[in-house]
């Protein structure tokens, strides 16, 4: 079951195996307005979702991830610049990219049964295999009890299960999570990154997910690209090169997962500290004993 | 099971929200008698109330009424005008408010007009209505349903507008077509600001049906407590009974009520999802 890195070839033998693409962003920019009212949100953006791998994006909020987002997911163009979807460019939205969203973008009217089957149903693929995986999904996820609870019932960290089984059920060739564990308390958030890593382990298909959290980067990711602040671009790529399957028991103690750190948190700092240039010395000085505290620790 | 159920109703009519009710109507009544027969025990009348019949006598005539077949007939012929102009208001106006909000080029051609027919009073319709229609019925059901209709319009419009983008966004990702969409997604959607819409339509066709029937003089009555609730109440008026008067105003009420709760129960039918909140 536990395979130790998602090569390009890794030889699954799961319900969850699929084909799973790569996505090149080629010097994406993208703007709003024109003339003087032109405000550029990503600027030159350049870098790749690997195929098979989880790539964690992190960047200061409001660094415009969110935009970036759109364009991959198909919802927005890009001002100059290139998509490419397995060499293809991104002309729309489709199956092929599936986006879970910062809050529950699920359907209130639905159960979380027909929830997770609103794909299949949508495309006229709703036989017994597609239910059966339905019923495999609400098992990973563990939500079987909850089959049948509309997603008001649902508490914050099973509405993002549930919505997690909706979008993979799909097998989509890029799963893009746009801070999909934000606002949930640290026990469940903790619990969400143990159940979305395992499910990763267990697919391997190519996962790009945005966060402002350095733990939730670290945990996840296989590589990790931080962003600079707007315009959005890529600040430093890294490779995490942390064995999986991770246990987040001694995840953080281990001295790769804190050199990681240190590297990513020095970068996103000086990031930090740009927003603050000529702003308050008081939150200058708290982003840099921050800093200070952690190499400490470290 | 059974015996559960039936200690089940019984709680929930004995219970202290229900027994506040009760004693909340016996005081209402009791003021409102004491205030009415204030001539009699204080000497001289008090204001307004002194002038409205006691509930005494209302009741005693209500008694007599409730042998009257005009009374009755009244009631049916209300009822029947405000479920005709109500279920055409809802025939014609969820469409047309679903077809606004899905097509941009059919909203900017209907918008306007409708827009400016909206803020028309339904009884400014009457004379137009008694013109253009054949029989005075369908002229009162037709002024009904324009009371029921614009807001039911304006709901379904609202409500199908107001939907998260994020659903359309993932809907279509997960390969949905245009019209799965509509049925899965918008649709659904738009369910309570229909229950919404036609909760506060329903309430407007009551208040139009009585004014209508006032005005245009009860149709198809065949005797003087005859021609629909609102008649009934005029009627009564020219004929110098109070006690009648507010029989016709409490049946009204009992009337509103009773579509009021019908709706509610038909509302939740259609929408299990927020009855779990």
């Amino acid at each position: 079951m536990a395979i130790a890195s998602g090569g390009a070839a890794a030889p699954v033998t799961s319900k969850l195996q699929v084909s799973a693409g790569e996505i090149i962003v080629d010097n994406v920019s993208k703007s709003y307005g024109t003339g003087i009212f032109e405000k550029k949100v990503v600027k030159g953006c350049s870098f790749t979702i690997e195929r098979n791998k989880l790539t964690v994006m992190i960047g200061p909020s409001g660094c415009g991830k969110s935009t970036l987002i759109k364009l991959l997911a198909g919802f927005e163009k890009p001002t100059t610049g290139n998509i490419l979807l397995n060499g293809k460019p991104v002309t729309g939205p489709g199956r092929d990219r599936l986006v879970v969203f910062q809050e529950s973008a699920l359907f209130p009217w639905m159960t979380t049964y027909d929830n997770i089957m609103y794909g299949p149903i949508a495309r006229g693929e709703a036989d017994q295999k597609a239910r059966d995986l339905a019923e495999f999904l609400l098992d990973k996820v563990g939500l079987r009890d909850f089959r049948s609870k509309y997603p008001t019932q649902l508490s914050g960290g099973m509405q993002r299960r549930a919505e997690l089984a909706r979008a993979m059920i799909n097998n989509p060739e890029v799963m893009i999570l746009d801070e999909p564990f934000r606002g949930l308390d640290a026990m469940s958030k903790e619990l969400m990154w143990e159940y979305y890593s395992a499910l990763f382990e267990e697919s391997h298909r190519t996962n790009f997910f945005v966060t402002t959290d350095i733990d939730e980067a670290l945990f996840l990711a296989d590589r990790l690209i931080i962003m600079s602040n707007i315009p959005t671009r890529v600040r430093a790529t890294i490779e995490v090169n942390i064995p999986r399957p991770r246990k987040l028991a001694d995840f953080f103690t281990s001295e790769r997962a804190n050199e990681v750190k240190m590297t990513a948190l020095s970068l996103l700092h000086e990031e930090a500290m740009k927003s603050f240039s000529g702003g308050s010395k008081a939150a200058a000085d708290f982003v840099d004993s921050y800093a200070r505290r952690s190499e400490q620790k470290a | 099971m059974a015996m559960n159920r039936i200690t089940k109703i019984k709680r929930s009519i004995f219970s202290r929200s229900s027994l506040r009710a009760i004693i909340a109507i016996i005081v209402f009544l009791v003021l409102w008698e004491c205030g009415s027969r204030s001539k009699e025990w204080l000497g001289h009348s008090l204001p307004w109330i002194g002038l409205v019949p006691p509930p005494s006598a209302v009741v005693l005539v209500w008694m007599d009424l409730l042998g009257d077949s005009g009374y009755w007939e009244s009631w049916y012929l209300s009822t029947m005008r405000v479920m005709s102009g109500f279920v055409a208001a809802m025939i014609i106006g969820i469409p047309l408010g679903l077809m606004m909000a899905v097509s941009r080029t059919f909203n900017s051609i209907t918008f306007p007009t409708f827009e400016i027919l909206r803020p028309i009073p339904p009884l400014a319709w009457v004379p137009v209505a008694i013109i253009f229609w054949p029989t005075e019925e369908l002229s009162i059901a037709f002024v009904t349903f324009l009371g029921a209709f614009f807001t039911v319009v304006i709901n379904v419009l609202g409500g199908a507008k107001a939907i998260d983008m994020r659903f359309y966004q993932s809907a279509q990702a997960m390969g949905s077509s245009q019209w799965d969409i509509f049925r899965r997604v918008v649709l659904p959607a738009t369910i309570p600001s229909i229950v919404v819409g036609s909760s506060v339509g329903m309430g407007i066709t009551w208040n139009v049906v009585v004014a209508a029937e006032m005005i245009s003089g009860g149709g198809g009555g065949t005797s003087g407590t005859g021609g629909g609730l609102g008649f009934f109440i005029w009627n009564s008026y020219v004929g110098g009974s109070y006690e009648q008067i507010v029989v016709g105003m409490i049946s009204i009420g009992i009337a509103g009520y009773a579509s009021s709760e019908l709706l509610r129960g038909i509302g939740g039918f259609f929408t299990p999802w927020l009855k779990t909140r």
